[in-house]
């Protein structure tokens, strides 16, 4: 297979030109649903029958206590329901999920990982999928928006303790901008081949006597909020790489673009709701060069093509699809894990070495670039405060976050976020490597073998849930390792994000004066992808270097 | 005590709210898909299923089927599908995952290079590379023009059809436009295998058990 470079260049055109020309209508949108006073009739409907009280507003805590709980029901919902599967509707002839490996999912899907632990096909049916799993990838999505709204409105609201309702924003979120996305991207899927149905088909093929049972199920409307939620989860084993769930280039080009669609419009809204649009083109422009930077480089170590097995085939095929084939799968692969997202449609633990190690790359960045549905835009804003704090110490001056002071306790929740992430990556893959019994588990050699636990770890903590799949993870110590990566990766930073909003949303705002940096503009957009790229490449150059950079380098 | 009952109620909130968000997002909302597939684009909906002479149903033309012995060796009438970790079984779906320098790839490489250079009859330097590579999803129905052409003398000689007749059919399932500028050329083996079959039947109409 060979990497065609027009089609590579038409690709990110079409991709950029395409986003440029829909965040400003999707972030106006958004923007509309969070400010919004009223509630249609259906949502106030829902919420009296879930007791919601959507007039009164929380202060952080409880608006953090909020997301807690829900995110506590529905790990204990997803899980206790996966193992009566055998009894519910819809499960066929599949036993309870193992209890363990159902841990894990319940973990996943609700903290927007999607790490599959699983083999679809064999373990889950059509109830689990359709009500526990896909309902997920709307509510997770919409958790991680819902976290940075409350964010954005602690930076624009002064002399207040009250963030928002919780549970008014995760309603207006999934069913005002979720729902009716999903709906038209899953219709525009079943188009092109995605299949949408509740039962198996039986085929025989007369002339050469193959017979087969070709699966069926819900998998359109799972798949376009895997990939509009930057879930990841996919319907079958193989992800997007199965026919049926990206049956063409064209889909796989639209299921990028929608991977892209809300962390890149929410920039845009970001603006609108601090009433100083330039900061939110300051923040698009950073993640929209970090993703084509990271896509060309990614297109590079592709149509390199390295690797001892590669060059013996006469180039690249292994684990690709041949519909799709590199260039396709290099701006998949490299849209996926700067994004929470995580599908696939390439085997990656069979990449080149060097693009192996640009996925893992893409994301110990943080996935800010543009980031998972919302995850992405509250990262970069962290990311934003210690880029002034840093400014601030060069200039000598107490630093200034559009008019909040970045005073000691929201330095120590920012400096906090941004340790969490690779403090559990590297602590966890560190304690795993030291079990030799557990490294049984990832039967490559060599750096591989490393880049494999690496991988996992990375795309665990950080939430994106893509793996190099030759590593087995179904066993509890696995599970436990994981659950807690995902876990923790997850949830301690949601907690420093509120705390810092509810701080933020206390102080009054200081008029900007000669020394105030500027938070927009050129000069601060490369401070800040500068400190991006910096933070990251200090916290996991070692590792990197012991596994695809080894490898890469080696050969 | 404030907080602790602040937390039960939240909780009994998070239990509701996930019951009646699951009647609309994990219930109405698939329903509404399918029934919207059903109606505007059933043919995909259903698994893009193609039916042969008879009107039963043949294929997917989404999913590759192959005519393998246990072996793993394929049928020698037809068109073969790339390498596959699952046996082109559509009730699983899995690349092979080895890394790009792990010695099992190097061997399982090498090995698939010889076999396919033998059922061609053909040097082994001009077999491609989709031929002697495991797909991502190990149910790939296509396959590169180049490894199609190689294949073609083969087939046309099991079937009985004229090369010309085979090459013609190649054309016709090989991709072209957007989807194969996007992606890259590619000749879906599963389609190409009921045209040749039913091209084979209706050559040779008189010839019967």
């Amino acid at each position: 297979m060979t990497f065609n470079p027009a089609s590579f260049a038409v690709q990110v055109a079409a991709l950029l030109i395409v986003l440029a020309a829909v965040h400003k209508p999707l972030g106006i949108y958004l923007t509309g649903v969070f400010e919004g006073k009223t509630s249609s009739r259906p949502e106030r409907l829902f919420y009296r029958l879930s007791g919601i009280d959507a007039d009164t507003e929380q202060t952080w805590p409880v608006y953090l206590r909020s997301v807690l709980a829900f995110s506590a029901v529905s790990i204990l919902a997803v899980f206790g329901l996966q193992r009566l599967q055998g009894v519910l509707p819809g499960s066929g002839s599949l036993p309870p999920v193992d209890p363990w490996v159902a841990m894990n999912t319940a973990i996943s899907f609700v903290t927007n990982t999607n790490w599959q632990t699983y083999v679809p096909e064999t373990t889950v049916g059509i109830f689990v999928q359709m009500a526990l799993l896909a309902v997920q990838n709307f509510l997770s999505a919409a958790v991680g928006i819902v976290v940075v709204v409350a964010l954005i409105r602690g930076i624009a609201r002064t002399r207040t303790d009250r963030l928002g309702n919780f549970w008014v924003d995760l309603t207006r979120t999934s069913f005002r901008v979720l729902l009716p996305i999903a709906f038209v991207a899953a219709v525009v899927m079943v188009l092109g081949g995605v299949v949408q149905n509740f039962w198996p088909t039986d085929v025989v093929n007369q002339a050469s006597g193959v017979s087969q049972t070709i699966p069926g199920g819900p998998v359109a409307s799972q798949e376009a909020i895997k990939i509009l939620g930057t879930n990841g989860g996919g319907y079958f084993n193989a992800n997007s790489a199965h026919p049926f769930e990206n049956p063409n280039s064209l889909i796989s080009l639209f299921e990028v673009f929608l991977i892209l669609l809300i962390p890149s419009a929410l920039p845009y809204a970001y603006g609108r709701m601090v009433g100083d649009q330039k900061q939110g083109y300051t923040v698009v422009a950073v993640m929209g060069t970090l993703w084509l930077a990271a896509t060309v480089l990614m297109g590079w170590a592709v149509a390199a093509g390295q690797g001892t097995a590669t060059a013996a085939a006469g180039g690249l095929g292994e684990g690709f699809e041949q519909r799709l084939g590199p260039v396709a799968s290099a701006i998949f692969a490299t849209s996926t894990t700067l994004t929470s997202t995580g599908a696939v449609n390439v085997a990656h633990d069979s990449l080149p070495p060097l693009a192996g190690g640009v996925a893992m790359v893409n994301m110990m960045l943080g996935e800010v670039a543009p980031g998972g549905t919302g995850s992405g835009l509250y990262g970069l804003l962290i990311l934003s405060i210690i880029s002034v704090f840093i400014a601030g110490l060069m200039v000598g001056r107490t630093p200034e976050y559009l008019g909040k002071k970045i005073g000691p306790t929201e330095m120590k929740l920012a400096a906090m976020y941004i340790l969490v992430t690779p403090t559990l990556v590297l602590a966890l893959s560190g304690i795993t490597v030291l079990l030799p019994d557990i490294m049984a588990n990832a039967p490559a050699t060599g750096p591989h073998q490393f880049s494999e636990v690496l991988y996992a770890f990375t795309s665990g903590a950080n939430n994106n849930g893509s793996a190099f799949g030759g590593i087995t993870t179904s066993g509890p110590f696995m599970s436990v390792m994981l659950g807690l990566g995902m876990l923790l990766g997850r949830f301690l930073p949601i907690v420093l994000v509120l705390a810092l909003a509810g701080s933020l949303a206390r102080q009054g705002k200081i008029p900007a004066s000669t020394g105030t940096v500027p938070t927009h503009g050129p000069l601060f957009g490369t401070l800040l992808l500068g400190v991006t790229v910096i933070m990251t490449a200090l916290s996991y150059f070692p590792a990197l270097a012991l596994g695809p950079l080894a490898e890469g380098l080696l050969k | 005590m404030n907080i602790l009952t602040g937390y039960l109620r939240q909780l009994g909130t998070a239990l509701r709210f996930l019951l009646f968000a699951t009647l609309v997002l994990g219930v109405a909302y698939p329903l509404a898909v399918f029934g919207a597939g059903q109606l505007i684009a059933p043919y995909q909906a259903n698994g893009s299923i193609i039916k042969d002479g008879t009107g039963a149903p043949a294929a997917s033309a989404l999913i590759a089927q192959a005519a393998a012995d246990d072996s793993g060796a394929q049928d020698p009438r037809w068109f073969h599908a790339r390498p596959s970790a699952v046996k082109w079984d559509p009730a699983s779906s899995s690349a092979s995952n080895l890394g790009p320098n792990d010695p099992k790839l190097l061997d399982a490489v090498a090995a698939n290079r010889s076999a396919v250079a033998a059922a061609e009859g053909v040097d082994p330097a001009a077999v491609p590379a989709d031929a002697v590579t495991a797909s991502g999803s190990g149910l790939d129905p296509d396959i590169s023009p180049k490894y199609a052409r190689l294949q073609m003398a083969r087939v046309a000689a099991a079937n009985g059809l004229g090369s010309d007749a085979v090459a013609s059919l190649v054309e016709q399932y090989t991709s072209n436009g957007p989807a194969a500028f996007l992606g890259q050329p590619s000749v879906n083996v599963t389609a190409l295998n009921l045209a040749v079959a039913a091209a084979a039947r209706s050559s040779q109409p008189a010839q019967s058990k």
